[in-house]
């Protein structure tokens, strides 16, 4: 205690020293105590360790679904080729697949549904986010659009199936088309309706986010509140709703259950809208339990591959584009 | 301008007002049709001896489904206890280490882990535990399910985490705690709300799940509590019946429709009332 903390330094000599007692009883305790402290290191040193392979965890679950998926449909891609996407004919009794049927399903029943639902979820958005963003009515709006999120979907395939197709069938004898109900047009129908909330509360969010000083300043040159939504809010959140729709369209693409049980599950080449026809994940859904050929089986696990990188590709465009607005 | 123009403009902006109003209530009307429909078929089918139950062959009228519900409950507690742990731990180290590289793509793929859908973590499951382990069962079901619970734990656990303040978590430092003390004793306590409410949001979101249970847990027509086996639950009964052209069948199928639409409908609200009695974000 007299040179170094006269100097201003404090040495490891100078911290306040635990006295032990000689007696065992204080030698014990004194173990004990160090003992603990060790004890308490080495359980957080194993804490953040786990909580790192945790994270690594995710990263090796991600990459094992891709591996798993292009393993398993390494057969298909070998003996098919590229061909097998731009194939025309799907039947697995003579070996012959075709993945065009399915892929041209998909695009058609996810992008009519999407045509269908982008005026409501716009409306939504604009609804909540600018004409009325706080009071009982629009809070019933909110709620009532996240319950449509909420249902599962295989109930709303079963009232498809109940509801909707004997009504489109309808339809279709007016319009003079062969009347099956099932088919495209009912699968997009239901789909429209299950993707609404998901543009819609993004759209919502972004809107909100609009800095007001911009609206104010269009309100001030005499616009009215049409004109400040038209050219001040809606370019400003363009590419946040663009975000809002692409992920939309994700989850049309990858919706199975309400799509398989009203769609008609045929692997014929739709002529219209109104035909029945068939989507990626549900001829998985039909399909996968039945494959008794390696060369089948590994054809719809392609299918699911495909399936996984454009969801993938379509999710990470959308997260960047919202990451992006939410930044500036 | 003439106050023609004007009048034109403000017109203008009154119609637009009102049909934007009238395309976003648009969207309430099929989901009260939905909901209206599937209460009225369903209702009149519910009663004690549909809960205790299992379905009967075609052609007995009567008939539950008891097993659906024992299958759904148990496979749905078995993802739990596999997602819940993984995902608070996995939320627990993005909202901890934000800016390190490893929790860059870790974020990356949450996110894609979001978007894949179900029907591929359903041949994912197939693949990893149906084959090897040569029969259909409930625990792959659940390992699916756990896979869908994932990303929506993580996510809410680290939102909510971030939202505390991070003198909260200093002020225990300073008083020499160590780190894992900190997390179990001052964060996890402190963020319980948000946690849990992301935990139950989970559960609603996979419990209407179908797709992955497909080619996993398959579906059982008799009660089993073996989770190393096949088993029924509450979205494949729908299904399966729901698709059937028997009229007993389908009964069954209205009446589970119900129960899973009301457990669904539950856990939500629940969420809400955590959410709005704790003030969290989600």
């Amino acid at each position: 205690m007299d040179t170094s903390v006269e100097k201003g330094i404090v040495t490891r000599n100078d911290l306040p020293l635990r006295v032990i007692n000689s007696t065992p009883e204080g030698i014990f305790k004194a173990k004990r105590r160090v003992k603990r402290s060790f004890r308490q290191i080495r359980t957080e040193t194993v804490f953040r360790r786990t909580l790192t392979i945790m994270g690594l965890l995710m990263i090796i679950l991600v990459l094992g679904i891709l591996l798993t998926l292009i393993i398993q449909s390494l057969p298909s891609i070998k003996s098919l080729g590229l061909k097998y996407l731009w194939g025309k004919v799907w039947d697995p009794v003579q070996d012959i697949y075709g993945a065009w049927p399915f892929l041209l399903g998909t695009l058609l029943s996810s992008f009519l549904a999407l045509i269908i639902s982008i005026p409501f979820s716009l409306a939504v958005a604009v609804f909540l986010g600018e004409y009325f963003p706080k009071g009982w009515m629009p809070d019933f709006l909110k709620n009532a659009v996240e319950l449509i999120a909420a249902v599962p979907s295989v109930i709303y395939g079963f009232w498809g199936l109940a509801v909707l197709v004997p009504i489109v069938r309808n339809l279709e004898t007016h319009i003079g088309v062969e009347p099956v109900g099932v088919g495209i047009f009912s699968s997009s129908l239901i789909l429209a309706i299950m993707i609404i909330p998901y543009a819609a509360s993004l759209g919502r969010s972004m809107i909100q986010m609009v800095p007001s000083p911009l609206k104010e300043a269009a309100y001030g040159l005499g616009a009215t509140r049409w004109e400040v939504i038209r050219s001040v809010v809606l370019p400003y959140t363009k590419s946040g709703l663009f975000a809002g729709i692409l992920l939309s369209l994700g989850r049309a693409l990858g919706e199975t259950m309400a799509v398989t049980m009203v769609i008609g599950n045929t692997s014929l080449i739709p002529k219209n809208i109104f035909a029945p026809g068939n989507t990626m994940a549900s001829v998985i859904a039909n399909e996968f339990t039945e494959a008794d050929k390696p060369v089948y089986l590994s054809a719809l696990i392609e299918l699911g591959l495909v399936l996984f990188l454009v969801t993938v590709v379509i999710n990470l465009i959308g997260k960047k584009i919202i990451d992006r607005f939410t930044n500036e | 301008m003439d106050g023609k123009n004007i009048k034109y403009r403000i017109g203008k902006s009154y119609v637009a007002q009102i049909v934007t109003t009238l395309f976003a209530f648009a969207c309430v009307i099929p989901l009260l049709f939905i909901l209206g429909y599937i209460i009225k078929a369903g209702i009149t089918k519910i009663n004690w001896h549909f809960l205790v139950n299992i379905p009967k062959p075609v052609g007995e009228a009567g008939g539950g489904i008891l097993n659906a519900l024992v299958g759904s409950i148990l496979i749905i507690f078995f993802a739990s206890l596999i997602a819940i742990p993984i995902g608070i731990l996995a939320g627990i180290y993005l909202a901890e280490n934000g800016k390190s590289r490893l929790a860059y793509w870790c974020r990356l793929c949450v996110d894609i882990l979001q978007g894949v859908p179900s029907i591929v973590i359903g041949i994912i499951a197939y693949f990893w535990l149906v084959k090897p382990l040569g029969s259909f069962s409930a625990l792959s079901g659940s390992a699916a399910l756990a896979i869908m619970m994932l990303p929506i734990v993580i996510r809410s656990t680290e939102e909510t985490l971030k939202l505390l303040p991070s003198s909260l978590q200093e002020a225990a430092f300073a008083l020499g705690i160590p780190f894992h003390r900190v997390i179990y004793k001052v964060i996890i306590p402190v963020g319980v709300s948000g946690i849990l409410s992301g935990v139950m949001l989970a559960i609603a979101r996979v419990t209407g799940e179908t797709a992955p249970l497909l080619f996993t847990a398959f579906g059982n027509p008799y009660l089993s509590f073996n989770i190393t086996k096949p088993m029924q639950s509450l979205p494949l009964l729908i299904f399966n019946y729901a698709t059937s052209p028997y009229n007993d069948w389908l009964n069954l199928a209205w009446g589970a429709s119900v129960i899973l639409l009301l457990w669904v409908l539950l856990l939500n609200i629940f969420t809400k009332l955590i959410t709005r009695k704790w003030k969290v974000q989600l």
